[in-house]
């Protein structure tokens, strides 16, 4: 782990829009790199897990030794953001993904993958972020995307869509340090997400 | 990508470019599956695969059983998206966009508009802006996948020679496409207008190619892509991703080298663990060497 002031954040590099995060990431002040490997978790303050296939993700995970050391990570406060997939693998609890489908998990939610359906109801679409509404709406790219169809008392949602509607669905949530959104602010240029999390690790780090 | 300012809208759009192009980001470092059977589909989402492509026959059958080749029976297609919860893809005929109109409503995840299939234009492919689902489209050199991006395409591949077992023009047609990127990167503005010419493809797209460095959708490689370390090639040469078709079911162990293709498509860059990979995975498929093929059953030619 760096002790220099940026933070050194991976992003898990098994499968998925890695570049993007990375990129994501280094233009909000932090330094980020692939990982793939158990042995390159243990040099970074934080992680990204990228969208992607959440099954493919899965098992590569378990097949390389990541799964366990992720774990024991995110168990030791290690704060990590999860898009899409990446929110997949940070549920506790997940529904309609495959019955040996085994998550990293840590934020105390039921997630449903692929929610908002297939690809053709894929969407864009701003998104009130908390925290964040000073500068607007986030806009989300919603792809195949799950939902959080329920949380824990600990879990602090940070943004709905179509809030107080009959289809209001939960869309991006944080327990501790621990975040997790459907949409993937990564493919957007708008980085107030990723300058989020940075400020999460950032103070994850003084206060630890 | 391009960098569009956040809307405050309140509506949900659909189809945008953003929502096709993010599709296949979501697809990187993944191997995508030819397969024919729900069972074929389910052993290839067991594998760890990142999407399937429902197809009737495998190209190598294709070029056995000769005759016009065409979008596959929607009950076949329907019957794998029920069967497995990954992506589901399907060809079209190339410029046959009413088969493409029909995959987009059975619900395809995308659609590969496909030189393995027989053309139904010869003149001209479809316009896939006019699609809700994203296409993705095969190119031997970069001229033809801006011509592709033009049209409306999502994703390119790199074509290869489908259905041969023999990677050598999977690496012919990605070096092609890379090399082309690299020289325009070295070009000042007078001369991108000449390139573009040259490329016959729209100037705004070569000067894009020419800023970014890489093509401003998904490139992925296809078309001979037979074992673990055909796979790790093309990842090294610089495909984001890989298209495996008749090289799996038309092997010994389909379930073992579908894992195994898998496991080095992600660590491309890590020969021992390449090496376990390509382990005991019983016979390859047989291939054909690309340079007895006649021009005529070279599906590369296919499309423009």
């Amino acid at each position: 782990m760096s002790s220099s002031s940026t933070p050194v954040i991976g992003v898990l590099a098994l499968q998925g829009d890695v570049r993007e995060h990375l990129i994501a990431l280094a233009e909000a002040d932090a330094v980020a790199r692939p990982v793939r490997r158990p042995e390159e978790l243990a040099e970074i303050d934080a992680l990204v897990i990228p969208g992607g296939e959440s099954t493919t993700m899965s098992k590569l995970a378990l097949l390389f030794g990541v799964m366990e050391p992720l774990r024991a990570r995110v168990a030791a406060g290690m704060p990590v953001y999860g898009t899409c997939a990446g929110m997949i693998m940070l549920a506790d609890k997940i529904l309609d993904g495959r019955d040996d489908q085994e998550t990293v998990g840590g934020i105390d939610m039921v997630v449903r993958r692929n929610a908002f359906g297939r690809q053709n109801e894929s969407f864009e679409q701003g998104v009130a972020f908390k925290g964040l509404e000073e500068d607007g709406d986030v806009h989300g790219v919603f792809i195949r995307a799950p939902w959080v169809e329920s949380v824990g008392a600990d879990v602090e949602v940070l943004a709905s869509l179509y809030a107080d509607t009959a289809d209001e669905h939960i869309v991006a949530v944080r327990q501790g340090n621990l975040l997790a959104t459907s949409f993937h602010p990564e493919l957007t240029g708008d980085h107030r997400v990723h300058a989020y999390f940075v400020e999460m690790v950032r103070a994850a780090r003084h206060g630890g | 990508m391009s960098t569009n300012t956040p809307s405050t809208s309140d509506q949900p759009a659909v189809g945008t470019a953003r929502v096709k192009r993010g599709m296949a980001e979501q697809l990187k470092g993944g191997v995508i599956m030819d397969v024919v059977t729900p069972e074929q589909a389910k052993i290839a989402e067991d594998a760890g695969a990142v999407a399937v492509m429902a197809l009737e026959r495998v190209p190598a059958d294709i070029r056995k059983d000769g005759g016009v080749a065409r979008m596959s029976d929607p009950d076949m297609i329907e019957g794998i998206i029920n069967a497995v919860s990954i992506p589901v893809m399907a060809k079209s005929r190339i410029g046959h966009f009413v088969e493409a109109q029909v995959l987009q409503a059975l619900g395809v995840d995308y659609i590969d508009e496909s030189e393995v299939l027989t053309p139904a234009d010869e003149v001209n492919h479809s316009d896939k802006w006019a699609f809700t689902t994203p296409f993705v489209c095969g190119a031997t050199n970069l001229g033809e996948a801006l011509r592709r991006i033009a049209e409306g395409a999502a994703m390119i591949r790199s074509k290869g020679e489908a259905g041969t077992g023999n990677v050598v023009e999977a690496v012919r047609h990605l070096r092609q496409i890379k090399g082309e990127i690299a020289k325009l990167r070295g070009y000042d503005n007078n001369e991108l207008y000449a390139a573009a010419k040259e490329l016959r493809a729209p100037y705004e797209l070569v000067a894009e190619v020419a800023e970014l460095g890489k093509l401003p959708v998904v490139l992925f490689s296809a078309g001979g892509v037979a074992t673990p370390a055909d796979a790790a090639l093309m990842r090294q040469l610089g495909a984001e991703g890989v298209f495996v078709g008749s090289g799996i079911f038309k092997s010994g162990d389909p379930a073992k080298r579908a894992a195994a293709i898998v496991k080095a498509t992600t660590f491309y860059d890590d020969p021992k663990i390449i090496a376990d990979a390509s382990r005991n995975l019983g016979e390859a498929m047989v291939g054909i060497n690309c340079d007895t093929l006649p021009e005529t059953e070279r599906y590369a030619n296919r499309g423009w």
